[in-house]
C-alpha cells in the first residue's frame, strides 16, 4: 500500500518568461546585489546593537586606562557585594516567574475556553498587551497608590476595616514589595505568551479522549499536559528574563542601595565609582548578558522541541 | 437487505416554521459544563480583579481632593505643567520617528528575505530577536559612549532627545518582527511578488502597492507596539539624561505624587484605547480568512 | 465503479441505534429539527448533506460530545441521552488532527485500553493487532507528524475500534485527504466495517462517498431528514427536489408543465409527486437521461466534451442559452466535438420540476 508521503509541493516558478525588466527570472539569484539590499538593516543593527555589545564585552576586560585585565570580571565572583546582588536578582526573577506563570496560565485557560472572537477575549488580550508594556515607573506609582502610605488598600485596611495588616507600607519599598509588583507585571506577559499555545490544544484531542473513555483528568495527564509542558516551560523562561532584566520599577521603588544587579549597573553609570573599579559596571552588564543569553538559548531549544509534535 | 423502515420524511411534515417550541436553556455553547463555567468565572474575577485593583487605586488616588472630596484638579494640572507637556510632546515625537524608522528599515528587509534571499531569513530573524537577550539597562551601558559622541559631534540634532528614536527602534525590533512576520506568513508573499513582477512592476512599486496593503494588520500591530513601547520607556531615557514622558513622571513623583499618578493613568488609558481599537477593527485580510474557515457544525 | 457488496454484516455484533425526534438549537439556529432515524444492527448509515445541515451535530449528539435539547437516543434499546461521552463506549473518527501528537501510533491506539486498565503487554499486543488490521503493522512506532493524512486516519480508525465499541462514528473522515487516497481508504473502511459487523454512522458532504459506502443514505437539509433510503432508490426515486438536486448531477431545463406532465425539449415527461404541476418550471433531468444525436440542423451546439474513462460528458448550449450536460458511454460520444450541432432530447423517465 503506497501512500503519498505528504503534500506534493506546488511547482516553483523557476522561469517566468517575459519579465518586463529583462532579468534572468530565477527567484533565487545568487547575485551579490540581492544581499546589498539587506545592507542598511545590517549596518543599522551593527551600529546600534552589535557595537554597544562589543563596547561592553571589551570594556569588561579593560582597565580605565585601556589595559586588558581580568580584574573586573573576577571581582564579580569574589566580591560578596556583587555575588549577593546576582543571587538576589536571580531569586527575584525565579519567584516572580513562577508566580506569574501560575496565575497567568490560569487566566489564559479561563480565557481560551470562551468565544475566540468574543468581546471578553479581545478585551483581555488588548489589556494584557498594554499592561505588559506598562512601564516600570507607572507600575511602581500604581502600587504606591494602592499599597503605599496613602494608598487605597492601606487606608481601607487601616481606617475602614481596622485590620492591622500591611499598614506599615514600608514593605513595598523592599525586595518583597518589588516581588509583588513584578508578579503583577508577569501575569499579562504570561497571558500573551502562553495563550497561543493553549489555543493549539485542539478540541478534537479532548473529544477523542472523551470518546475513548477518558475523563478531564486523563486528558490533561496523558495528552494536554505533555503537549503544553514545553511551551509552559518556555514561557517560564521568558518571564524569568523579563524580571531579571527589569530596572525602571526597581529604580522607582527602591531609593536606597543597590540590592539587585540592574540597580547596581545604573549606579555604576551615574555616580562616582571607586577608583580601579571603573569598568566593573561593564563587567556586570556582561554578566547579565551571559545569564540572559543562556536562558534564551534554553528557550530556543525548548521551542524547537515543542513545535516538533504540533505541526 | 436492510429491514428497518426509513425515518421520517420532510414531505410528511409542514414546511418551515418551528414545530416545536424552543425550550428554555436551549442553545448553550458546545462546551458548556456548568462546573467549568463557575471555575472560569472565579478565576477571571480573582485574577482580573487583582490586575484592575492598582488601576482603580490610581483613579482613586489621582482624584483625591481636600477633605475627602473628589476632584479632577490633578488632571487639569497636567495641562498646565510645562514639564509634562514637554515630556509628552517629546515622547510622541520620538514615537512617530520610531514607527517610521522601524517600518522603513524592517518592511523592505523582511519582504526581501521572503522573496529574494530566503536563506537570510534566519539571520534577520536572529538579529531582530537579539535585543531580547540584551536588556535595556545593558544596552544603555554600551550605547552611552555612542550617544556621547553624537552629542559632541553632531551639534544640536545630536544632542536632542529625538536621537532616542535610534535606540527605540532596536528595542521594538523583536515585537515588530513577530507582528510583521505573522502577516507575511499569512499571505503567499512570494507568489504575490512574482505576480506583480511578471505584470511589470518594479521592486519599490511591488512592495508599496502590492505587499504592504496586504500586511496592513501586521504593520499596524507593529506600529501600535512601538508607540506603547516608546511611551513606556524609562531606563535608557533616564540614564542618558533625556526628558521623556516616563522620566518626567518619575521626577514629578518626588514632588507631586497626585499629578504623576494622573499622568500615568492617562498614558495607560490612551495606550489601551489605541490597542483595543486596533485589535477590534484594524484586522486586515487575516480576519476575513478566519470567518470563512469557521463554518457551523453540520 | 466497483463497490463492495452492500451487505449488512450478520455476525451479530452490532447493536441497533435510534434517534427519536431530536432537537438542538445553537442560539437561534435550529440545528436539529425533529430528526428521527432507526439504524439496524451492523448497518452503515451515511448521512449526507451540505454544510450546516445538521449531520455533524447529529453525529456529535450520538457520541455525547454535544447535548441534545429535546428527544432521545437509544443504543441497543437503552436510553443513553443523558450518559456522558466517556461512558458511551463509542468509537469516533474525526475529520483530522485527532491523533494525540505526543504519542506513537501504537500508544494512540492503546490509549483507550489503558484507560480501561488493560496492562501494558496486553494492550500493546491488541494495539499492534488493530494497526495490522488497517494495514499499518510496520508503523507502530511512528508519531503522527511523521505520517501522511491517510495513514493518520487509519490509525484513528484503529484507535476507535480497539476499545470494541458498540457503535462506530465517522465524521467526514476522508474530507481532508486527496482524491486517490480517499477512494482507497473508503473501500478499506467499508471492508473492515462489514468484517467487524459494527453499527456505523458515516457523515459526509460528498455524495459519491455516501452512495458508495452506505447500506442506506440519509439526506439532510436544515436540520431535517429529507429522505433515507438505499443508494439506488435515492438516486432513481428521489422524494423531494432537494434530494433530486443534491444527489447526482442534475440539469435544470426550462419547460412548461401541465397536469402532471412537463414537455421537455419535445418529450412529455411524467412528473414525480411534489413537483410544481403547472406553468413555467425548471425540469430536473439527469445527464444520463439526455440524448444527443449528431444532426446538421440540430438545435444544440456542443460546448465541451469531457472524457471520464468509461463515460463521457458533453456540455451542450441550447438556443435559449441554457447549458445542458449529457452523459453517455465513450463509444456513443464518438461523433461529438466542440462546435458540433446536435439534436437534444430527453428520455421520458419520471422527473421533478420546480417552479421557475
Amino acid at each position: 500500500m503506497t501512500e503519498p508521503a505528504g503534500d506534493v509541493p506546488a511547482p516553483g516558478t523557476a522561469e517566468t518568461a517575459g519579465l518586463a525588466s529583462g532579468e534572468a527570472g530565477s527567484r533565487r539569484m545568487r547575485g551579490a546585489e540581492n544581499y546589498l539590499a539587506l545592507l542598511p538593516f545590517f549596518l543599522y543593527v551593527g551600529l546600534f546593537l552589535i557595537l554597544p555589545t562589543l563596547i561592553i564585552a571589551i570594556g569588561a576586560f579593560t582597565t580605565a586606562k585601556g589595559q586588558p585585565t581580568l580584574d573586573n570580571v573576577s571581582r564579580l565572583f569574589t566580591d560578596s557585594v556583587y555575588v549577593d546582588t546576582f543571587i538576589k536578582s536571580i531569586q527575584l526573577a525565579v519567584l516572580t516567574a513562577i508566580g506569574g506563570a501560575i496565575f497567568g496560565g490560569l487566566l489564559a485557560w479561563a480565557v481560551v475556553r470562551g468565544d475566540p472572537n468574543g468581546f471578553l477575549r479581545q478585551l483581555v488580550i488588548a489589556a494584557s498587551g498594554v499592561l505588559a508594556q506598562f512601564g516600570g515607573v507607572m507600575l511602581a506609582f500604581a502600587f504606591l497608590a494602592t499599597f503605599g502610605f496613602n494608598g487605597l488598600v492601606t487606608i481601607f485596611l487601616r481606617d475602614i476595616v481596622h485590620i492591622g495588616l500591611l499598614t506599615d507600607a514600608a514593605w513595598l519599598y523592599s525586595l518583597t514589595g518589588l516581588a509583588v509588583v513584578y508578579t503583577y507585571f508577569q501575569i499579562p506577559l504570561m497571558l500573551i505568551v502562553f495563550l497561543p499555545s493553549l489555543d493549539g490544544v485542539r478540541q478534537e484531542w479532548y473529544d477523542a479522549s472523551a470518546s475513548l473513555g477518558g475523563s478531564s483528568w486523563s486528558f490533561w495527564r496523558h495528552v494536554g499536559g505533555p503537549i503544553l509542558a514545553p511551551s509552559f516551560l518556555g514561557a517560564l523562561l521568558l518571564l524569568f528574563t523579563n524580571a531579571f532584566s527589569a530596572y525602571a520599577t526597581a529604580a522607582a521603588l527602591i531609593s536606597q542601595g543597590a540590592s539587585i544587579v540592574t540597580l547596581q549597573i545604573a549606579g555604576a553609570l551615574q555616580s562616582e565609582v571607586v577608583p580601579g573599579q571603573e569598568n566593573v559596571g561593564k563587567a556586570l552588564a556582561l554578566g547579565m548578558i551571559v545569564v540572559v543569553a543562556l536562558v534564551m538559548l534554553l528557550y530556543a531549544l525548548i521551542q524547537r522541541r515543542a513545535s516538533r509534535w504540533v505541526q | 437487505m436492510t429491514a428497518s423502515p426509513g425515518g421520517s420524511l420532510s414531505a410528511a411534515a409542514p414546511q418551515g416554521g418551528a414545530l416545536v417550541a424552543r425550550p428554555k436553556g436551549a442553545g448553550r455553547g458546545r462546551r458548556g459544563s456548568r462546573r467549568q463555567l463557575t471555575v472560569r468565572v472565579a478565576i477571571l474575577i480573582v485574577v482580573l480583579g487583582y490586575l484592575v485593583l492598582p488601576l482603580f487605586a490610581m483613579l482613586e488616588f489621582s482624584t483625591r481632593g481636600p477633605f475627602g472630596s473628589r476632584t479632577l484638579d490633578s488632571y487639569a494640572a497636567i495641562l498646565n505643567d510645562q514639564n509634562v507637556i514637554d515630556g509628552v510632546t517629546t515622547s510622541l515625537q520620538i514615537a512617530v520617528l520610531t514607527v517610521i524608522g522601524m517600518l522603513v528599515l524592517l518592511v523592505p528587509t523582511m519582504v526581501w528575505t521572503v522573496v529574494r534571499v530566503p536563506r537570510m531569513r534566519r539571520v534577520v530573524e536572529f538579529l531582530c530577536l537579539l535585543p531580547r537577550a540584551i536588556p535595556a539597562i545593558v544596552i544603555v551601558v554600551g550605547i552611552a559612549p555612542i550617544y556621547r559622541w553624537m552629542g559632541q559631534h553632531l551639534g544640536a540634532i545630536g544632542a536632542s532627545p529625538l536621537t532616542l528614536a535610534f535606540i527605540n527602534i532596536i528595542l521594538v525590533l523583536p515585537f515588530a518582527y513577530r507582528a510583521i512576520d505573522a502577516s507575511l506568513r499569512s499571505i503567499d508573499t512570494a507568489t504575490l511578488a512574482d505576480a506583480a513582477r511578471s505584470l511589470g512592476a518594479g521592486w519599490p512599486r511591488t512592495i508599496v502597492q502590492v505587499i504592504v496593503p496586504n500586511i496592513r494588520g501586521g504593520i499596524l500591530s507593529a506600529a501600535v507596539l512601538a508607540i506603547a513601547l516608546v511611551l513606556g520607556e524609562y531606563t535608557i531615557s533616564s540614564l542618558l539624561a533625556f526628558n521623556t514622558l516616563q522620566v518626567v513622571i518619575f521626577v514629578l513623583g518626588q514632588q507631586d505624587p497626585f499629578i504623576s499618578v494622573a499622568v500615568s493613568l492617562a498614558a495607560l488609558v490612551f495606550a489601551f484605547v489605541l490597542l483595543f481599537v486596533f485589535t477590534r477593527f484594524g484586522g486586515g485580510p487575516d480576519r476575513r480568512f478566519q470567518a470563512e474557515v469557521e463554518e457551523p457544525a453540520g | 465503479m466497483t463497490d463492495t457488496t452492500r451487505t449488512v454484516a450478520s455476525n451479530g455484533h452490532g447493536v441497533a441505534v435510534s434517534f427519536q425526534d431530536m432537537h438542538r438549537w445553537y442560539g437561534p439556529v435550529h440545528a436539529l429539527n425533529g430528526l428521527s432515524i432507526d439504524i439496524a444492527p451492523g448497518e452503515l448509515i451515511a448521512l449526507l448533506g451540505p454544510s450546516g445541515c445538521g449531520k455533524t451535530t447529529a453525529l456529535r449528539a450520538l457520541g455525547g460530545l454535544d447535548d441534545v435539547d429535546q428527544g432521545r437516543i437509544l443504543v441497543g434499546g437503552r436510553d443513553i441521552t443523558r450518559v456522558p461521552a466517556n461512558k458511551r463506549n463509542m468509537g469516533i473518527v474525526f475529520q483530522a488532527y485527532s491523533l494525540f501528537p505526543n504519542m506513537t501510533a501504537r500508544d494512540n491506539v492503546a490509549y483507550g485500553l489503558r484507560l480501561r486498565g488493560v496492562d501494558g503487554k496486553a494492550r500493546n499486543r491488541k494495539a499492534e493487532e488493530m494497526l495490522e488490521l488497517v494495514g499499518l503493522g510496520q508503523q507502530t512506532k511512528r508519531y503522527p507528524y511523521q505520517m501522511s493524512g491517510g495513514q493518520q486516519q487509519r490509525v484513528a480508525l484503529a484507535r476507535a475500534l480497539a476499545i470494541e465499541p458498540s457503535v462506530l462514528l465517522l465524521d467526514e473522515p476522508l474530507s481532508a485527504l486527496d482524491a486517490r487516497v480517499r477512494r482507497q481508504l473508503r473501500e478499506e473502511i467499508r471492508r473492515i466495517q462489514i468484517m467487524v459487523g459494527i453499527t456505523t454512522l458515516f457523515v459526509t458532504h460528498d455524495q459519491e462517498e455516501a452512495l458508495a459506502m452506505g447500506d442506506r443514505v440519509g439526506v439532510m437539509s436544515a436540520g431535517r431528514l429529507e429522505q433515507i433510503a438505499e443508494p439506488a432508490e435515492l438516486y432513481d426515486r428521489p422524494r423531494t427536489p432537494f434530494v433530486a438536486e443534491f444527489v447526482g448531477l442534475t440539469n435544470r431545463i426550462p419547460a412548461t408543465a401541465t397536469n402532471g406532465t412537463v414537455a421537455v425539449l419535445g418529450t412529455d415527461v411524467p412528473l414525480l409527486e411534489g413537483s410544481a404541476a403547472a406553468g413555467p418550471v425548471l425540469a430536473l433531468i439527469r445527464p444520463e437521461n439526455v440524448r444527443l444525436t449528431a444532426a446538421d440542423d440540430g438545435a444544440g451546439r456542443v460546448a465541451a466534451v469531457s472524457f471520464l474513462g468509461s463515460l463521457c460528458r458533453a456540455q451542450v448550449t441550447l438556443p435559449d442559452e441554457t447549458l445542458v450536460v449529457a452523459q453517455m458511454s465513450a463509444s456513443e460520444a464518438s461523433g461529438l466535438y466542440p462546435g458540433a450541432s446536435v439534436a437534444v432530447t430527453v428520455l421520458p423517465t419520471p422527473a421533478f420540476a420546480v417552479a421557475s
